[in-house]
């Protein structure tokens, strides 16, 4: 399997960080960011990265297994992830999920048919001090309101149709 | 003893070696600390927190399993917290437990049950409703039933420490946690079952036990298991007669409880439905049933016919029969017909080996040997495939006590994942390399050297020789095939070597010549099959074959007498590594006799007096007669593995040439093999050599 010539130095600066014989350390990050360029977790990647750290397949499926960030299926392009833990549910993290779901049509962990956006319910993403936070792949939005979450979606939407 | 460390235990003076667990010491005053998690000989995991115990001065309890003993310190493992900690932590366990213990495999040697039973509340707080999920089938021989998993661990680490196959693995987490199969739905691994032996409840059950019967309902038979020539003490559960299962969890024996594939599993072929039960002769071109009397008769009356006009016999015995089975065969070749026309198919130079170290003291390795030398240096073996104990010995030694091991094999073994140098070399060049391994070997204070079939003759003599100018103490396994590959040449099946290598004066003719012989006039062969790869030249022969099933030799034989397994008889069999240790019958196969008492009804219908055949009456012949086996007694009839000693004395070569490895893996065994259907069940087999 080959990557891309970006990810390839970066997975080589990457082993460098970790002590000789501590590679497999590079684990998690390896994984995360070739799932972005590739989509997914897909077998090929695990037997992939488990041959380059020297490790079996199972420990690096042990690593997906553990960590929800890992994906085994494709998610789509605006993967949406809206906290419900305390802080948010207490805002409206609740509610905010649920119109999520209606909107788009699809539950936890799933797909729209088009492929635009997917949806998961997390626990805490660190940002309960702008609670209801909601991420959208690496992107932060604070104090959503289902109004904020409509104009983000749509305004993929349109973007998607300008092209 | 410098470092020996003094604390307390539930009011008892204790002391113990600085870095001892706590656990281990409370062991060694007679304190059990309950322990779920906690496995010797693997790493600690402190995942269960049964083990927690009070420490005096510390805030919390702690865990025995991975506490280490400290000067002064006082230990309590009977007070109210702990025995409260341990009801709450059963109470835990139990929460998501099935509870189905009247069908559990488990059931009645479950250490849950067991825990629970001593030290358990009784009664629950938590009343949700349990989360099922359904078991999974990972390999015929291994299922997974989530529910009942208390995530101990232990398989995890028996398969990649013990093993170092490492195909299990921990999926998920928090409550969802669940044991995971290295090929996402299923296992792909030795099959060798050690996972489902070590695992406290039913969680990992075993495809061919499950389901079959309740502990308390069968009877255990301590044996020796039959394939391959390590030795490995196998105990076998018999229900109605017939083995359901075998294991060796008293961890008796040199295996401790270590077994592979086929020693768990391949024991099969005993009650296969191509057993033969009836004695058969051949009538009218065709092989009919008969009678034992009719056929030990027919046998002796013909023997005794051609013995009479001075007729050409070849006798030809096997590699998993008892050692008192082909002294006798030896001894009525010799004795009985005449004839040194006597051979096996041969594994290993052991006659060269023992030639070469004559003069030498405590030169011959024991199995034990393997787990504590500094270093071991393996040639031309794939010794997790042909010799998995060994494999799983050398292992062992490495993670306990980072012992150097060297592999120089044609091909790549397992090993190679922690051993200090793994080099593979051309067939035939192994020993041309040692001599740059020599500095380094020296290093390490002693060394065991393990050698396939392919170091035979001359080649023999110049590792010796090489083991001689390294200046340590070396000691050498000389690795042969089969269960009792290595009592066949002991015990002189041989033409030129009577029993304990003692040299023929009259050698007679080796199996190929035999075969090859246009004038034979009768062919005896016990429990091998050399008509599988080479045809009888003799047109007019007399064939008696004596055999578990009706192998190819059988099948053109003029009278075959159905025999008994190893798992059906007594008597004594020697690992490679010449160790002697006793077989305990466990089933009985209808119709099927020893081959010893075949041997002993032939001879007394001759009218020879080749002695009582009973086995122990032969073994104490063997013990008197024959150089090398006057080993302990009371070590084997309790079961125990006793060395034989080195013959010391010259020993004349017998014919390397015809030596010839098994190629067995950890899925075959020979005709055995063939007759088991769980061994090629396993997607795994027929296994291949060298891909690791
Ligand atoms: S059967 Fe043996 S090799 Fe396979 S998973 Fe279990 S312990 Fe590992
Ligand atoms: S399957 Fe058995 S041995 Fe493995 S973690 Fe679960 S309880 Fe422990
Ligand atoms: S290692 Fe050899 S003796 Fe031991 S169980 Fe396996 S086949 Fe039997
Ligand atoms: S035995 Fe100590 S935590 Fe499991």
């Amino acid at each position: 399997m080959t990557f891309s010539q970006e990810l390839e130095s970066r997975f080589a600066k990457m082993l460098d960080n970790y002590p000789p014989g501590r590679q497999k350390g590079a684990v998690i990050p390896m994984l995360i960011y070739a799932q972005d360029e590739v989509g997914a977790v897909t077998p090929e990647l695990v037997q992939e990265i488990a041959k380059r750290l020297s490790v079996k397949p199972i420990e690096v499926n042990e690593v997906v297994e553990f960590y929800s960030m890992l994906h085994r299926t494709p998610l789509g392009k605006h993967h949406i992830q809206i906290c419900t833990n305390i802080s948010c549910q207490l805002t409206g993290g609740d509610e905010l999920w649920q119109h999520a779901c209606k909107k788009l049509g699809i539950g936890h962990k799933q797909v729209t048919p088009d492929g635009l956006f997917s949806l998961e319910e997390v626990e805490c993403l660190g940002a309960c001090s702008w609670a209801p936070a909601i991420q959208d792949g690496y992107e932060y939005h604070h104090h959503v309101t289902p109004e904020k979450l409509d104009k983000l979606i749509d305004d993929v939407r349109q973007a998607v149709k300008a092209q | 003893m410098p470092d020996l460390v003094q604390l307390t235990i539930n009011g008892k003076a204790v002391s113990a070696p600085k870095g001892t667990l706590v656990i281990e010491a409370a062991k060694q005053v007679g304190i059990e600390i309950p322990a779920f998690c906690y496995y010797e000989g693997y790493s600690l995991q402190a995942a269960c927190r049964m083990c927690l115990v009070e420490v005096e001065k510390m805030p919390k309890l702690m865990p025995g399993c991975t506490l280490p003993v400290a000067e002064g310190m006082v230990v309590h493992t009977e007070s109210p917290k702990v025995v409260d900690s341990r009801k709450s932590m059963l109470e835990f366990l139990l929460t998501n437990h099935p509870l189905d213990c009247p069908v559990c495999d488990k059931g009645g040697e479950c250490e849950l049950q067991d825990m629970t039973f001593r030290y358990g509340l009784g009664e629950s707080r938590f009343t949700d409703i349990k989360q099922h999920v359904d078991e999974k089938q990972w390999s015929p021989l291994v299922y997974f039933d989530a529910p009942r998993c208390i995530l101990c661990y232990r398989c995890v680490r028996v398969c990649e420490e013990g093993m170092g196959v490492q195909a299990l693995g921990i999926g998920k987490r928090g409550v969802a946690t669940e044991i995971i199969p290295n090929a996402g739905d299923h296992l792909e691994c030795d099959e060798c079952g050690n996972c489902v032996d070590i695992c406290p409840v039913g969680a990992l059950t075993s495809g061919t036990y499950r389901y079959k019967s309740r502990p308390w309902e069968m009877n255990y038979a301590g044996t020796i298991c039959t394939h391959c020539s390590d030795g490995c003490k196998t105990t076998l559960s018999v229900r109605n007669g017939a083995i359901i299962r075998a294991n060796n969890r008293d961890r008796s024996g040199i295996n401790g409880e270590f077994l592979c594939a086929k020693g768990r599993f391949g024991y099969d072929f005993v009650h296969s439905p191509e057993r033969l039960q009836t004695p058969l002769i051949r009538k009218d071109g065709k092989l009919e049933p008969a009678s034992w009397s009719e056929a030990l008769s027919l046998v002796a009356a013909r023997l005794s016919e051609l013995k009479s006009r001075g007729a050409k016999f070849g006798v030809l015995g096997s590699t998993h029969t008892t050692n008192e089975e082909n002294y006798y065969l030896q001894k009525f070749a010799r004795t009985g017909l005449g004839t040194s026309n006597i051979d096996h198919q041969r594994t290993g130079d052991v006659p060269a080996l023992l030639d070469a170290l004559s003069g030498h003291e405590n030169a011959l390795a024991t199995v034990g040997d393997l787990y504590t030398a500094k270093s071991v240096l393996v040639i031309s073996s794939d010794l997790s495939q042909q010799h998995p104990l060994l494999a799983f010995q050398l292992r062992a030694n490495y993670r306990h006590n980072r012992a150097a091991v060297y592999t120089v094999t044609p091909g790549p073994v397992r090993e190679r994942d922690y051993a200090a140098r793994s080099v593979v070399v051309a067939p035939g060049a192994e020993l041309d390399l040692l001599p740059a391994l020599a500095d380094e070997l020296k290093k390490h204070g002693n060394l065991v050297i393990v050698f396939g079939p392919a170091i035979k003759g001359g080649a023999v003599h110049s590792l010796v020789a090489f083991g001689d100018s390294l200046g340590i103490p070396v000691k050498y396994i000389c690795l042969v095939s089969d269960s009792n590959s290595r009592g066949a040449l002991d015990m002189g099946l041989l033409p030129d070597l009577r029993p304990g290598y003692q040299a023929e004066a009259q050698p007679g003719l080796a199996l190929p010549e035999i075969l090859a012989a246009p004038d034979l006039d009768a062919l005896w062969v016990v429990g091998s099959n050399p008509f599988e790869t080479a045809p009888l030249a003799s047109r007019d022969c007399f064939v008696v074959v004596q055999d578990l099933f009706l192998t190819e030799t059988a099948q053109a034989a003029d009278v075959v007498l159905p025999s008994a397994s190893a798992y059906e008889k007594s008597g004594t069999v020697t690992n490679t590594a010449g160790e002697v240790q006793r077989l305990k019958p466990g089933p009985k196969v209808m119709g099927a006799k020893s081959d010893l008492e075949i041997l002993g009804l032939i001879a007394k219908e001759m009218g020879l007096d080749l002695g009582i055949w009973s086995s122990d009456k032969v073994f104490e012949e063997i013990r008197r007669t024959v150089r090398g086996y006057n080993v302990a007694l009371p070590v084997i009839a309790t079961g125990g593995a006793s060395p034989t000693t080195p013959v010391n004395g010259h020993v004349p070569a017998s014919r390397p040439d015809l030596i010839q490895d098994s190629g067995d893996t950890l899925f075959t065994s020979g005709t055995l093999g063939r007759y088991s259907n769980v061994l090629k069940s396993v997607m795994e087999a027929p296994g291949t050599l060298y891909k690791p």
